[in-house]
């Protein structure tokens, strides 16, 4: 993978979250202050216009100009969330032209640790980290069965959606869903929503080759 | 004297909670930094840094804040800051701020107002 590629993934994921933005507002009008979608959309759109500015450079810095982006863009908690994400996934692809598997593991591991520091939570919560966590840890598992690196990358994706069903079946305990406590319960979450669609984006775009 | 920032979702809450504070302390440094650029609701990562270059001086600045981003995003703000005479306080907005306000136009240490902070998080309204 590629900076080439790095910045189709963004631009993609850019446009995905675009094309979601009603989708993901609706689920969080159901559970918080229905912004989810907006604000993404917002900070993606404002990612998308710097791209140009983002083409000679290398893989951390454009990770980490994505996330200054999304902090100064955003305006919700998936702002800081995200923004810290992927600053932190830059931080460990720092002058890096190109991702090996493994170093793509490596950066999505420390955007998930990103998030857990900034968000001080775990799995369980109703959060975006419900479809992270077992998406990374499908992509370890996967890589470390001998797969290749789509192949693993699909068992992430499917594995990310089976934890957005999972966040219809608990409480919040984080986030302004939390303030609803049960009565979230049947709504999924539109963090772990985002964070699966990004996922599923990065999967359509290395397919593609 | 000691800097005030209040960050909010809300401009409308962050300037009305400065409003209140200034009533009883109108000389104390305060800013407001609450929603974004167009007004919508949110928290603006700049607005904060701005406020918080507003009212500095050595005496340091301390920020209340409301919920989530909020929080979450003066975090950022601090660390990219890296001064440690900025300080957040999780203290109930309204009365953390008057409190604030008293003690900063008081001549009150950053230290001194952040203990102080610490007994008005536990106060009971009646």
């Amino acid at each position: 993978m590629d900076t080439k590629k790095i910045l189709e993934i963004v631009a993609a994921i850019a446009k995905k979250i675009e094309a979601e933005k009603n989708f993901l507002t609706e689920l969080d009008n159901e559970i918080g202050d229905g912004d989810h979608g907006i604000n993404l959309a917002r900070g993606f759109k404002s990612v998308e216009e710097k791209l140009p500015t983002f083409a000679d450079k290398d893989i951390g810095a454009i990770l980490k100009g994505v996330g200054t982006q999304l902090v100064s863009t955003v305006g919700g908690a998936s702002g800081p969330l995200y923004g810290t994400a992927f600053m932190k996934a830059g931080n460990a692809c720092k002058g890096k032209t190109s991702l090996t598997p493994e170093e793509f593991v490596a950066a999505l591991e420390a955007a998930v640790n990103g998030i857990k520091m900034r968000g001080k939570a775990v799995e369980g919560e109703k959060t975006m980290l419900d479809a992270l966590c077992p998406a990374l840890k499908a992509l370890k598992d996967g890589l470390g069965g001998g797969k290749n690196f789509v192949d693993a990358l699909t068992d992430a994706v499917d594995a990310a959606a089976a934890g957005v069903e999972y966040t219809k079946t608990i409480i919040a305990t984080k986030g302004r869903a939390s303030y609803l406590k049960e009565r979230s319960l049947g709504h999924q979450d539109p963090g772990a929503t985002s964070s699966l669609f990004m996922l599923q984006t990065t999967l359509e775009v290395l397919r593609e080759d | 004297m000691v800097g005030i920032v209040i960050v909010s979702h809300s401009q409308k809450l962050a300037e009305g909670v400065v409003e209140l504070a200034k009533m009883m302390a109108a000389q104390a440094p305060l800013a407001a930094a609450g929603g974004l650029d167009d007004g919508e609701l949110g928290t603006s990562y700049e607005k904060i840094f701005a406020a918080v270059e507003k009212v500095y001086s050595a005496d340091g600045v301390m920020i209340l804040m409301d919920m989530g981003s909020a929080v979450m995003t003066t975090e950022m703000v601090l660390e990219d800051l890296d001064r440690p005479n900025v300080k957040m306080i999780d203290a109930p907005l309204v009365e953390g701020a008057v409190l604030a306000a008293v003690e900063s136009a008081g001549g009150r240490s950053l230290e001194e107002i952040s203990l102080r902070m610490e007994e008005v998080r536990a106060t009971k309204k009646f």
